[in-house]
């Protein structure tokens, strides 16, 4: 997809500490308007740090931001007219109804009563929750709030909008059409800048990635860049009935053309710039003792580009995220 | 005209969800009751004393109703990050603090008046005039801000709810005996008498005993002049707090 050439989020040296922690180091990035940029870290990388200087929640040590040209630095309210933000927990108003909290939203950004009101129902007809407009939101399902914080972001019809982890902690049948509306709303023409910890959501959805490691910005580019380097190779994923041993070792010295990795217990992965013959490998393991259960191509993925830049293993880093915010 | 849209629902959706709830609408109409009642059983002074005590329970029921409300109901909704979307609206920190406090002083204004027409049942309040009512109901006006942003002041101090409510009673219980609610400031020791002054609520009181009973030991124009310097204090104070701790 083409955009335009303005540029809409500009961030420079961007450097915010806690106490004796640097949670954000001298980042820099662009964000081009109508682009789908994703942020992509393990926890504690700086992700919503991030946004939070961004959309005006913190004040950054040192660096610049510039929202549609302003200085959020300096003009923070000014800017938050142009910005929707989705936090990573869904914070809408218990008490009131889906309809109260979208229309109470769009108050806050001066929007008159018939407007909000039918900005509202408009959005509740978009996210399927007309059946439960008149529901209290603290009595909403996890999916149900999520969208409802999604819809509550985009009332005002911002420009750009913040997603932050908007699918952790949800089924994945919500996940799915919650991803759907994201990529509608992209669509629409909204410059979308998502953190996420779902590679494969980032890879689905965005344009461009930046990969977060403790503070720092390790890679940033298209999705199409960032896999160029691994999309020729050739990946054999096995599973085994017992535990590996450490195999690897001798299995890389037996086949010189072949990378082996141990990623889990029972699990193996063999890569090689050339194809890969499963058979005889299969017969060689078994000779060894193990009990093949499976042997699958796989085709490589932004994961592999991840785990190669960053050396955190994705499943871990998913697992991380999951046992804080609950996912099933 | 666009803030004032924000100002306005923000006034309106705190009233609907805490301010005129059955339970704080009870504990507006009870607390000045019991006040007045434990008060005329202590001093077994009978109906004459109204003009005696009605300044301390109107000060009182002000007080209470005022901190307890606006600390609780900004604690927790910072809390459970709710806050966070009035600090993400582009509406300038002053006006939007203005907008959430604005309930509590309506609701501990409206509290005051409570033990004011219990009285009028009782006693013939018509000696008092309309300038002293005007006087009267100013006092009450202001001595509601100040009591709202120290709950504010409270609200940005704390994390917990709970912690907003054993905060605000460091504040209000020695408020109540050394602001001369109930005690006159005069018979208080020497040593303690220094507290008093330093306290927003003894220059409220003054106001309300001059209108109320003529027993006024400040200038009025001071007492106004004190509780507005405490007024913008305490908002000043907590709107710096709220940069320095929620926007850091």
């Amino acid at each position: 997809m083409k955009y335009q050439d303005e540029l809409v989020i500009q961030v420079n040296d961007l450097t915010k500490r806690f106490d004796d922690v640097l949670a954000v180091d001298t980042v820099n990035f662009d964000v081009s308007r109508g682009e789908f940029f994703g942020f992509l870290g393990p926890n504690g990388a700086g992700k919503t740090t991030t946004i939070n200087m961004l959309t005006g929640l913190a004040r950054p040590d040192s660096g610049t931001i510039l929202i549609g040209g302003i200085d959020c630095t300096k003009k923070p309210r000014t800017a938050q007219h142009l910005i929707g933000v989705v936090p990573d927990e869904s914070n809408l108003y218990p008490e009131l109804t889906g309809f109260e909290n979208l229309s109470f939203c769009a108050a806050l950004y001066g929007i008159g009563k018939c407007q909000r009101e039918e900005r509202s129902r408009h959005l509740l007809k978009t996210f399927d929750l007309v059946k439960a407009a008149d529901r209290k939101f603290g009595g909403y399902s996890k999916g149900m709030k999520r969208k409802l914080t999604i819809a509550a972001g985009i009332i005002h019809e911002p420009e750009i909008l913040f997603l932050d982890e908007p699918t952790t902690g949800i089924d994945v049948a919500s996940a799915r059409q919650l991803r759907q509306l994201i990529a509608d709303l992209h669509g629409n023409g909204t410059t979308i800048f998502l953190t996420t910890h779902y590679i494969e959501e980032a890879e689905r959805l965005c344009d461009r990635i930046a990969f977060i490691v403790s503070g720092h910005i390790v890679a940033i580019d298209s999705v199409t860049n960032l896999i160029q380097p691994v999309q020729a190779k050739h990946v054999v994923l096995f599973s085994f009935a017992n535990t590996v041993g450490d195999y690897a070792a001798l299995l890389n010295e037996t086949y010189p053309g072949l990378d082996f990795t141990l990623p889990g217990p029972g699990k193996m992965r063999v890569e090689s710039d050339e194809s890969i013959r499963v058979g005889p490998l299969v017969r060689y393991l078994e000779d060894l003792g193990l009990e093949v259960q499976e042997a699958r191509r796989v085709q490589p993925s932004l994961e592999d580009i991840f785990v190669r830049i960053t050396g955190i293993e994705a499943e871990s880093m998913r697992k991380e995220t999951e046992k804080a915010g609950g996912r099933k | 005209m666009k803030a004032w849209i924000a100002f306005w629902n923000i006034l309106v959706k705190d009233m609907k969800t805490y301010y005129l709830k059955p339970p704080n609408i009870s504990w507006g109409l009870m607390f000045p009751l019991a006040w007045t009642s434990m008060f005329f059983i202590r001093s077994g002074s009978g109906l004459d004393a109204i003009p005696t005590i009605l300044p301390g329970v109107v000060a009182v029921s002000i007080l209470f109703g005022t901190t307890s409300m606006l600390s609780v109901a900004v604690t927790f909704e910072k809390k459970q990050r709710s806050f966070e979307r009035l600090l993400l609206a582009p509406i300038q920190l002053e006006m939007l603090m203005l907008a959430k406090t604005s309930g509590a002083i309506l609701f501990g204004t409206a509290n005051a008046f409570v033990p004011v027409i219990m009285a009028a049942f009782l006693f013939d309040l018509s000696g008092i005039s309309w300038i002293s009512w005007i006087v009267f109901i100013s006092a009450t006006f202001l001595i509601a801000v100040t009591s709202t942003f120290l709950g504010l002041f409270i609200a940005v101090a704390v994390k917990e709810v709970f912690e907003a409510q054993t905060f605000s009673n460091f504040f209000r219980f020695p408020m109540m005996f050394l602001c001369g609610l109930f005690f006159p400031i005069e018979k208080l020791p020497i040593l303690i008498k220094p507290f008093s002054y330093i306290l927003p609520l003894t220059y409220g009181v003054d106001i309300l005993q001059g209108t109320l009973n003529g027993s006024q030991i400040m200038p009025l124009t001071l007492d106004f002049l004190m509780l507005g310097i405490f007024c913008f204090g305490l908002f000043y104070l907590s709107l710096r707090n709220i940069r320095i701790r929620w926007i850091a």
